[in-house]
């Protein structure tokens, strides 16, 4: 399956989406975000599917937006536009999602991997938001994402000097899960993507859900809600075989149901 | 290619990188280390090059940072951030192994940039010199880091203070280079080494010299995982399998370097 700016492929249980506009490094246009979402969206609503996985190639993940397609906008016609508005779909993902990254997330590139649960990274991988050289700003969650991940005074940090990170970095203060070699950047995802598809999916999801509103909501509310996603899961074929497995002492086969 | 401060010469995969200022000692300017790095990065982008020889044209290897380009109000620390820490760098993250033959005195940044190097060869005769302190400066370019960690802190101390040459003689005794080659033997010695470099698994070598280095500076659990790596990678070269096979075959590997 291929679209115009992806690749799409799908291994066991996890779907995957290879950015495929190798000439421009990646960098992210109107259409390539569009087909983007949609296929994520696809992914989620497949039945087959547990887990995501968005990746790049050997050079880049994604190395920015283009910036033609941006040179002659107002504000007037960002407005009618909304061309950002696009990606908050991104965030109502229910599976997880795995951004593995090598070479470079910059900008846009950068937000997108940010949009991703977890991210794998390659040990010469470079993050930055390099907006401020350009006279503006990150505009797709960039500010948010990062600031959340890192903290105020790092976030304004990087995002000012508009200066990249390297892996080591971005590890150190959280902005990714793991750094590994170049060449097993994807091996590294797979795996993880397999461990996780072996989980129980109303679990996963539930979970998800939980820990994303824990950034948003005061502490009270914030454990009502997982407290009353923890009773949900009862309702679940998954929690009767887990909990059964645990005590039968055998490893337990979820469904997703 | 066109370069005014060193020499780039590529033979059986081996390339030769000469410093080439030799009525000034081969001492470095902005250009020089401005050239040193493109020519590393040419040589790394080459697939034909599986070795790089640093070494000096003349009667030195390289007397360190030309004098005349430091001002009274030169900022030290923006100099060396310009100048020498991409320099630096560029020797750490090229993949390939780097060799410093020390043809001649190697002084001050000189000598750090010898001791940035994978190996060194050293002509007998010939010194290094940590000039630095003579100056009432501190040995830079990653001459502290680097130094204890090839001679032990103790050595190393004395090197960088006491500012006595050190004697071929004496550095291949405390393993401070490999070879110890006699003045009329030299570039025999030299292309010897090198070209055994340039036909080892040059992919294992980057994934030796990356480890080894950053090894130094990680706990135990954290090395070991990037050591499985490591050996993942190398268990998927064409030069394990051809290792595997000559093994087998009883017969020398031919190593391609992928």
């Amino acid at each position: 399956m291929s679209k115009t700016f992806i690749h799409v492929l799908v291994e066991n249980e996890v779907g995957i989406i290879q950015l495929n506009r190798p000439k421009a490094l990646n960098a992210l246009n109107r259409k390539m975000v569009d087909e983007i979402v949609e296929q994520m969206e696809a992914f989620d609503a497949d039945n087959s599917i547990r887990v995501i996985v968005l990746k790049g190639n050997e050079r880049a993940f994604a190395a920015g937006a283009d910036i033609e397609e941006m040179m002659e906008e107002t504000p007037l016609t960002l407005e009618v536009l909304d061309p950002f508005a696009v990606w908050d779909r991104l965030s109502l993902i229910k599976k997880p999602t795995i951004a593995a990254v090598n070479g470079f997330a910059l900008g846009g590139g950068f937000e997108l991997a940010l949009h991703c649960d977890l991210i794998i990274a390659a040990r010469d991988a470079k993050f930055g938001f390099p907006e401020v050289k350009l006279g503006v700003l990150p505009g797709a969650g960039g500010t948010q994402f990062l600031t959340k991940a890192m903290g105020r005074r790092k976030a304004l940090e990087w995002i000012w000097l508009g200066e990249s990170m390297t892996a080591q970095e971005a590890e150190k203060y959280g902005v990714v899960n793991r750094v590994v070699e170049a060449e097993l950047v994807e091996e590294e995802a797979m795996r993880l993507a397999t461990r996780l598809a072996k989980q129980a999916p109303i679990s996963l999801r539930l979970i998800k859900e939980s820990v994303y509103k824990a950034e948003d909501l005061p502490i009270v509310d914030g454990k009502m809600l997982e407290r009353k996603n923890f009773y949900l899961a009862f309702a679940s074929e998954d929690q009767t075989e887990g909990m059964r497995a645990f005590k039968e002492k055998r490893p337990p086969t979820f469904k997703g149901e | 290619m066109d370069f005014q401060t060193i020499d780039y010469e590529l033979i059986d995969q081996v390339a030769t990188i000469t410093l080439n200022r030799p009525s000034a000692y081969n001492a470095m300017t902005e250009t020089m280390n401005k050239e040193i790095i493109k020519a590393l990065k040419v040589a790394t982008k080459d697939d034909s090059v599986r070795c790089i020889v640093l070494t000096g044209s003349g009667k030195a290897f390289c007397s360190g940072q030309d004098l005349g380009d430091i001002e009274k109000d030169t900022n030290h620390a923006e100099f060396l951030r310009e100048r020498y820490h991409p320099m630096v760098r560029a020797i750490n993250q090229t993949p390939k192994p780097i060799v410093a033959a020390i043809n001649g005195t190697a002084a001050g940044a000189g000598m750090s940039l010898a001791l940035a190097a994978d190996f060194r060869l050293m002509k007998k005769g010939a010194k290094l010199v940590s000039a630095f302190m003579n100056i009432g400066l501190v040995p830079d370019s990653g001459f502290l880091y680097i130094l204890p960690r090839l001679v032990g802190y103790a050595k190393a101390m004395e090197i960088s203070v006491l500012g006595k040459p050190v004697s071929a003689e004496v550095a291949k005794e405390i393993g401070l280079v490999t070879e110890l080659i006699e003045e009329k033997e030299w570039q025999e010695g030299v292309n010897q080494f090198t070209r055994k470099l340039a036909n080892m698994p040059t992919k294992a070598f980057a994934l030796v010299k990356k480890n080894m280095m950053s090894g130094l500076n990680q706990d135990v659990d954290v090395f070991l995982e990037y050591e499985a790596q490591a050996q993942r990678i190398a268990g998927m070269s064409n030069d394990h399998l051809e290792g595997i096979q000559a093994f087998e075959e009883k017969r020398k590997p031919r190593f391609i370097g992928k």
